[in-house]
């Protein structure tokens, strides 16, 4: 059965009809969403199939939020069609989700054990407590350190075994070992078949996707492996033994210059323009090209956008 | 200008905390929040602090702009005035005043006024992108430009010690560039920045790096230094090399923690900052007495 749809949904868009091994889990087809005159999500078409692991990037602003709660069935398109297991979005297809929001969605005046329990209670089944928070499970969750409610949150969406697990920067503040053992958490549910769609700030996290997908003012802007994304883009590296000085000179000429550990780096920026800059204010400096980051790529492509 | 062979960076003071040690509590309620810590803020340079939730940098940082008090060590910084201290989460934003009253209200405090005032403002808006949004209320800004406006604000009356605590945590990508070139553009400038973050990539960038871990330093110097002192080998395969507690995935490779050399066969990488913060981690915590 298909999802929601309107004016602009027909039969041959139908999402994920029979959610088979291979077919999506999730889907987004040509989806739209509109408040009044803004369109927050403008036709952005995503799956995710058991397994895969899709980063979904974007500036603020982008239309990630929006796109996730029409997936999640808590906001209805006004146009296009979403579908989770082949299906309309609905407390029947929540049983099998599995999410982290950004504000990991625990009760902080209740102890771990009655937040398990709770969910346990709501999806019908659950799972014990693991070892690294057994010593915690009669004390508060507001009392616990953000790594431990974190693990809390990730136990309690996992608990369920869900088919799709939806991950809203799943692991900001978090110290790297504590950051890699969740990573180790998620890769484990996508090698057992669980498809996971996670939406990041954070470029390293993206690096553990399989593929990504990336939105600017509500349009899906491109989507691939990092490298597909980054392409042949590159950025210049500046070497000079006074970086301030070229900062200052590469600044004044207009160039979108930053600062690179003891060099300087421009984004998107080509090698005779820094030559340029620097010649004129009798700075000597090697200038080499580099592969541009994620980040540079997306910064660039978002700029183009919006300007 | 500064000529090529002495950098501003280079000269003034050098501002920063050695040897600090800093208790909270009494008795058994007593927590050691950070034990033996140094951190050197040199001007013109960024130096950044990393680790995570409850792992010290706010407390070193508001040890650095005397907001807390260490047990031992020393801190060096510069009278209060010149300095500027930029709370986590934009919380020293006003929400209910546009983005020019804040930085009017902040301006006053300092007691600047007239045309220099306004030309901080102006050239400080520009850079950070904030020109179009003056006029509008903080409480309506996204979470970057909120950001971006808190920077402005610990920024307006250029102060000798920038203290900025996670500025980028929850920033998106696009903001979180602008606001690095801000932070570059003041460490230009000849200002000693001193920054948390919680992403290493970010880190990378900085001209040197404090790792904490549980108050205790990790690692400690250039992002180079860092690199060539992780502890042991690294290796990296489709399966763990060994113990599973000392692996972790990277994407669909797994990558291995060794103490001693690889054995045959294994495949050792030259790590990134997230591969040998995490190898330092396991071997302080193997050296602690078990893997945790």
């Amino acid at each position: 059965m298909t999802s929601q749809t309107t004016s602009g949904s027909t039969s041959s868009q139908r999402p994920g009809a029979g959610a088979g091994p291979d077919l999506p889990l999730v889907e987004a087809l040509d989806a739209v969403k509109k408040f009044g005159d803004f369109t927050a999500v403008d036709h952005v078409s995503l799956d995710v199939k058991p397994g895969e692991i899709v980063g979904l990037l974007g500036a603020n602003g982008a239309g990630k939020t929006t796109l996730i709660k029409m997936l999640l069935g808590l906001s209805v398109p006004t146009s296009g069609a979403v579908a989770m297991f082949g299906q309309a979005p609905s407390r029947d297809t929540r049983r099998d989700l599995g999410y982290v929001p950004q504000g990991l969605g625990l009760w902080e005046d209740m102890t771990v054990k009655e937040n398990t329990d709770f969910a346990a209670a709501s999806f019908g089944k659950g799972k014990p407590l693991p070892a690294s928070l057994e010593p915690s499970a009669n004390r508060l969750v507001g009392e616990i350190g953000l790594g431990l409610q974190r693990q809390l949150a990730f136990h309690i969406a996992l608990s369920h075994e869900p088919r799709i697990l939806i991950l809203d920067e799943p692991t900001s503040g978090v110290d790297p070992l504590s950051r890699a053992r969740l990573w180790d958490a998620v890769h484990e549910q996508a090698e057992s078949g669980t498809g996971v769609l996670v939406t990041t700030h954070y470029m390293q996290e993206a690096q553990q996707c399989d593929r990504l997908v990336l939105m600017s003012a509500g349009k899906k802007v491109t989507a691939g492996t990092e490298a597909d994304i980054i392409g042949d883009t590159t950025a210049c590296e500046v070497d000079t033994t006074d970086w301030a000085a070229a900062f200052d000179a590469l600044d004044a000429a207009g160039l979108p210059v930053t600062l690179a550990g003891r060099t300087v780096r421009l984004a998107d920026t080509p090698p005779q323009p820094i030559h340029q800059a620097l010649d004129a204010a009798g700075i000597t400096a090697t200038i080499r090209q580099v592969p541009a980051t994620l980040e540079e790529k997306m910064t660039s492509i978002d700029r183009a956008i919006r300007h | 200008m500064n000529g090529p062979t002495a950098p501003a960076a280079a000269t003034g003071p050098q501002w920063g905390a050695s040897g600090v040690t800093v208790v909270f509590g009494k008795g058994s309620a007593q927590v050691t929040a950070l034990s033996e810590v140094s951190f050197p803020v040199p001007r013109g340079q960024v130096a950044a602090v990393v680790g995570g939730d409850g792992a010290g940098k706010t407390t070193l940082l508001r040890t650095l702009v005397s907001r807390v008090g260490p047990v031992s060590g020393t801190v060096s910084a510069p009278p209060q005035r010149q300095c500027a201290f930029m709370p986590t989460g934009a919380s020293g934003v006003w929400v209910d005043l546009s983005v020019e009253e804040n930085l009017n209200f902040v301006g006053a405090a300092y007691g600047l006024t007239g045309p220099d005032l306004e030309q901080r403002k102006a050239r400080l808006l520009e850079t950070a992108d904030l020109a179009k949004a003056r006029d509008r209320l903080a409480g309506r800004l996204s979470g970057g430009m909120r950001q971006k406006l808190a920077f402005c604000m610990a920024m307006l009356h250029e102060p000798d010690l920038l203290v900025l605590d996670e500025p980028s945590t929850g920033v998106d990508p696009v903001s979180r560039v602008d606001l690095w070139r801000l932070i570059s553009h003041a460490a230009a400038q000849g200002a000693a920045v001193a920054m948390a973050t919680t992403y290493l990539d970010e880190a990378e960038r900085a001209s040197t790096v404090l790792v904490l871990d549980d108050g205790h330093v990790l690692a400690q110097g250039t992002p180079s230094e860092v690199l060539a002192a992780t502890p042991g080998v690294i290796t990296t395969g489709t399966a763990p090399a060994g113990d599973p507690d000392l692996s972790w995935r990277r994407g669909r490779a797994v990558h291995s923690w060794h103490p001693g050399p690889a054995r045959p066969g294994e495949n050792a990488l030259t790590p990134d900052m997230e591969d040998s913060v995490i190898a330092a981690t396991l071997a302080r915590h193997t050296t602690a007495g078990g893997v945790t």
